[in-house]
């Protein structure tokens, strides 16, 4: 049925893009890799021109949307109930018929936003890669594993059916691994095996998850399987329980993030970025989409548990932050508490609370995008990330000092910068959602909030004032053109996010309510 | 009373077996170690195509209601598989052949041989053409594991004869109980046509019973499940890696298609779903500890054979999994052990893992091809055909309610992966500097650690395996249609 919806697009403009999202950067992530090793700095441009091309046909998406399938305003009608789930464009190929997995593509104004962060982030660590390398292997090779993590990472935004979501889940793995273990600091292999041990012990649980779907359900289309899925309430618990441990650990949740502040810690500059920036909302994204959307009375039934449990990882997160004296671990352990309140968005299971959850994502990768980029630039610089050692940053480098004031105080969710919405309408959310146990909730998680603001001061006083340390004095305080590149765009997006937030969550309120089965 | 033979049935068959004799009498008579080797590999390839040429056709040797040689898709694909793993040992064996480490005419006329075990295997329709085929199989085996000629100013070592003598008395000891099941079976129901066999009825039940179980038991040898396994890891490591490596392909495909035909009609579910819990857990736990290169991957490939195990173990309706599985595993641990050679001295054994060190970085493409082996035996991408493998053992074991087994399944495949991505990883290490150093460790070990040239062949049968490993990761679909 729905199809009747679907424009039967196949090879049309917009499933050529969607298709050349993914040809794209793994085309040029298979040419950069047969350059002759002596071309490196060739390679990292090649990268970044295949990167920028990427995101250019991310950008282009709007324009080759179909305008017919803009249903808005009759769903109130009497006609057949809209799916819940409306891609803008589609592309369904068979792929294996034998295993039911076919290569679906689509994009909805639920994943475009973070289709575009993919884009742009990695366009932008592709950039940081031309001029810095890391210590560790060639710059040509991180580059490749960047373009890579591009393609899984969009796959798994763009998926529409199950299975492929889970084959694209699994692509990001290898390649993060290397990332970390290749480029990272002294203590990268061990942090390097707990991610991937840990995440490939979430992406099992996904593939049972999603094997159970697809076999109870008999299809793995997404769009069917959306809201009225039909299975029953026993197997949509099972699945949930399932996909909720897999998503978290992907997040992470508390208790399951204990392999990102190793992760974070070890990995170079443009390793967290992504993982931060994009890699994280793998996991909430398909919560979201593959969680709610597929077992929605299992994600009722489980929601107090996940509300629970994001609201302590918010206080986990904020109370590990006010006692951490390393730069990138206390920022990766901020990331546990950002992630909390998307968390508890989503388990309030209100059309606010996803939206939250929805800008919350995005918000998140921008600021603790750059966040890192500026952490990793300070750490290498001063040659250390200890707080003991670092302070006094605003009398030597006062533009770094004043960029990494911003992004802080963008994270600690300043009205009219990106981070406020995502976690100040998590709480409307939760208090939207009444009852006793969510009125606490959302009063902890304000707390959270407020302890949030108090150890991002904290760290701003540490790092920014008072006297100069010798490893500070020593820093080189120039901002390089390539550094300048890199880092506007997420400046900017901040700003523009905090005070037009529309732009995210445009055409994502009528998903979200059919979704919900409330009228928005 | 005569029968009626199809020849064209047993093309494949005739091709196989004429390549051994071809090759003995190539050896007699040329006396040249290049025409041996290109005749043997010419009829490894003759073998293939007429297996392709014959695809499903008539059996033979029918009586009424069965045959004992069963021509299907299936079996024809099987047997270009046999045929290809044998010309790609022949190739990996090319540059120890000529330096002299085994006579060539043996080494050729013995694999060949074993190939047309393999053939026989596929197209088995009864108990006794099977277990015979199996034999065929193996029993050349033996010698080649320890087939090695020492050059007078080499010291012998006794390795080879030693892994050689424990596969010998351990393969006897499961034919036998092979033989006994089947032999039981037979008593109780009548039957040795595989497509008769059924489960026994009466008195007789407890009898087939015990039949079924030993039968089962004695292939299970044959893929090294645990806790029949032990000779496993000594025998590969004892073993010329590249008869190692068609130990743990070809003889194990051997032992997979055998106990696909038993599991196709008889009921041996407890007994297989036992042995696949233990064949993975416990391969893969110790594998973890392992630190020589061939036990490493022995161990893994252990545990490997536990997930085919779990499909087997649904009974008739996990065999087309089961046998996808394998054939995908088979190609990626083919290259696995094919970069082993080439990274490798030709005459030395596997080495240890510290062996292996930075060989990534001194041969790229080397290092890709095994970083693609060990991802798809991981079940990850890049290696998209060992994922598939894995999401189809997994898809049926839960579309027939063995959620518990698919649980465990993919339990272990986070175990592998910790051992997996070790090996990966030392291959693009370079050596820790410690305190003060008298060299650069970096030129110490590229100067300890000489790139060495990889002989033609080799990298032949490296290349063509993974490209075909890509093509199935992208296209499983033409496997999976081959297979039904």
């Amino acid at each position: 049925m729905y199809r009747d919806y679907v424009v039967d697009s196949t090879w049309s403009a917009g499933s050529m893009v969607l298709l050349a999202m993914l040809l794209v950067p793994a085309l040029g992530a298979a040419v950069v890799a047969l350059l002759p090793a002596g071309r490196d700095r060739q390679g990292r441009i090649v990268a970044t021109v295949f990167a920028a091309i990427t995101f250019g046909l991310t950008l282009l998406v709007p324009l080759v949307r179909p305008s017919t399938t803009d249903f808005g305003w009759f769903a109130y009608g009497d006609g057949p109930p809209v799916p819940p789930l409306l891609p803008w464009v589609n592309l369904d190929l068979p792929w294996v018929p034998a295993l039911g997995l076919r290569f679906h593509l689509g994009v909805d104004g639920v994943s475009y936003p973070l289709v575009v962060l993919t884009g742009l982030l990695t366009l932008l660590c592709c950039a940081y890669t031309v001029r810095k390398v890391p210590h560790g292997g060639s710059g040509r090779t991180l580059a490749v594993l960047l373009l890579i993590l591009e393609v899984g990472v969009l796959g798994t935004f763009l998926s529409l059916d199950l299975l492929l979501f889970f084959v694209f889940f699994e692509v990001v793995l290898l390649p993060m691994y290397a990332v970390i273990a290749g480029w990272g600091g002294p203590e990268r292999r061990a942090a390097a095996r707990k991610f991937v041990l840990y995440t490939l012990a979430g992406s099992v649980l996904l593939l049972l998850g999603v094997v159970l779907v697809v076999t109870k359900a008999g299809t793995g289309n997404l769009i069917v399987l959306t809201g009225a899925s039909g299975l029953t309430r026993t197997t949509q618990c099972v699945v949930f329980a399932l996909l909720a441990v897999a998503f978290a650990i992907k997040a992470p949740l508390w208790p399951l993030h204990t392999w990102l502040p190793d992760a974070h810690t070890e990995a170079p500059t443009v390793g967290s970025v992504i993982l931060a920036g994009v890699l994280l909302k793998m996991g909430t994204y398909g919560l979201i989409r593959v969680g709610v959307g597929v077992a929605p009375e299992g994600a009722a039934w489980a929601a107090p548990a996940l509300g629970v449990l994001a609201v302590i990882a918010i206080l986990a997160g904020s109370l590990i932050c006010l006692r951490q004296r390393e730069l990138k671990r206390l920022i990766a352990y901020s990331s546990v508490g950002h992630m909390g309140f998307v968390l508890l968005g989503i388990a309030t299971l209100t059309v606010t609370g996803l939206q939250a959850a929805l800008l919350g994502n995005v918000a998140h990768g921008l600021i603790t995008g750059l966040l890192f980029f500026l952490a990793g630039t300070i750490k290498d610089r001063a040659g250390t990330g200890s707080l003991d050692q670092l302070s006094g940053l605003r009398e030597t480098a006062p533009r770094l000092a004043g960029l990494f004031g911003f992004a802080a105080i963008a994270s600690l969710g300043l009205p009219g910068l990106a981070g406020f919405w995502g976690e100040a309408f998590a709480v409307v959310g939760a208090v939207q959602r009444g009852g006793p146990l969510w009125l606490t909730l959302a009063a902890v998680a304000a707390l959270g909030g407020a302890l949030t603001a108090a150890y991002f001061l904290r760290l701003l006083r540490r790092l920014t004032q008072g006297p100069t340390t010798p490893s500070v004095h020593s820093l080189r305080t120039t901002i390089a053109g390539v550094e300048w590149f890199a880092w506007t765009p997420l400046v900017l997006l901040t700003l523009l996010v905090g005070v037009l937030p529309a732009l995210v969550l445009v055409d994502t309120a009528l998903p979200l309510a059919t979704l919900l089965g409330v009228q928005p | 009373m005569s029968q009626s033979v199809d020849h064209f049935a047993l093309l494949p068959l005739y091709a196989a077996a004429g390549t051994a004799i071809l090759a003995f009498l190539t050896d007699l008579f040329v006396a040249k170690r290049a025409a041996v080797l290109a005749v043997t590999a010419l009829g490894g390839l003759a073998t293939a195509v007429l297996a392709l040429v014959v695809g499903p056709s008539a059996g033979t040797f029918c009586t009424t209601g069965a045959c004992s040689w069963v021509a299907t898709w299936p079996a024809a694909v099987t047997t270009v598989l046999f045929a290809a793993l044998t010309v790609g040992v022949l190739a990996f064996s090319a540059p120890a052949l000529r330096l002299g480490a085994a006579p060539a005419g043996e080494f050729c006329f013995l694999l060949a041989c074993s190939m047309t075990g393999g053939v026989v295997v596929a197209y088995a329709g009864d108990l006794i053409t099977l277990i015979v085929g199996l034999e065929t199989l193996t029993l050349p085996l033996y010698v080649l594991v320890g087939l090695r000629r020492f050059a007078h100013d080499q010291r012998p070592t006794t390795t080879g004869a030693s892994a050689s003598l424990t596969f010998f008395l351990i393969s006897v000891i499961s034919t036998a109980v092979t033989l006994l099941g089947a032999a039981l079976n037979y008593v109780a129901t009548g039957a040795l046509h595989l497509a008769l066999l059924t489960p026994a009825t009466g008195p007789f039940r407890p009898l087939a019973g015990v039949g079924v179980a030993l039968l089962v038991i004695g292939l299970a040898f044959k893929v090294a499940a645990v806790p029949l396994h032990a000779w496993a890891p000594a025998t590969y490591d004892g073993a010329p890696v590249p008869i190692a490596a068609y130990l743990s392909t070809a003889s194990k495909l051997g032992g997979v298609l055998a106990l696909a035909a038993v599991v196709a009609h008889l009921d041996a579910r407890a007994v297989l779903a036992v042995l696949a819990v233990l064949t993975m857990t416990i391969g893969n736990l110790v594998a973890l500890r392992q630190t020589r290169m061939v036990r490493l991957l022995a161990w893994s490939s252990i545990a490997q054979a536990g997930y085919i195990l779990a499909a087997l173990a649904i009974g008739a309706a996990g065999i087309p999994a089961a046998l996808a599985y394998a054939i995908f595993f088979v190609v990626l641990e083919f290259i696995a052990f094919g970069v082993v050679v080439a990274l490798r001295p030709p005459e030395a054994d596997g080495g240890t893992l510290l062996d292996f060190r930075g060989a990534g970085r001194r041969s790229p493409w080397l290092g890709a091809a095994l970083v693609l082996s060990l991802a798809g035996l991981a079940g990850l991408p890049p290696g998209l055909a060992g994922l598939f493998a894995k999401l189809s053992v997994v898809n049926t074991l839960v579309q027939h309610g063995w959620a518990w087994l698919a649980g465990v399944v993919v339990l272990n495949a986070v175990i592998a992966l910790a051992y997996y991505v070790r090996v990966a990883t030392s291959l693009y290490t370079l050596p820790a500097r410690i305190g003060l150093t008298v060299a650069d460790p970096v030129l110490m070990d590229a100067a300890l650690h000489p790139r060495l040239p990889v002989t033609r062949p080799v990298a032949a049968a490296l290349a063509i395996s993974a490209v075909v490993a890509v093509l199935v990761g992208f296209a499983p679909q033409l496997l999976f249609n081959a297979l039904t």
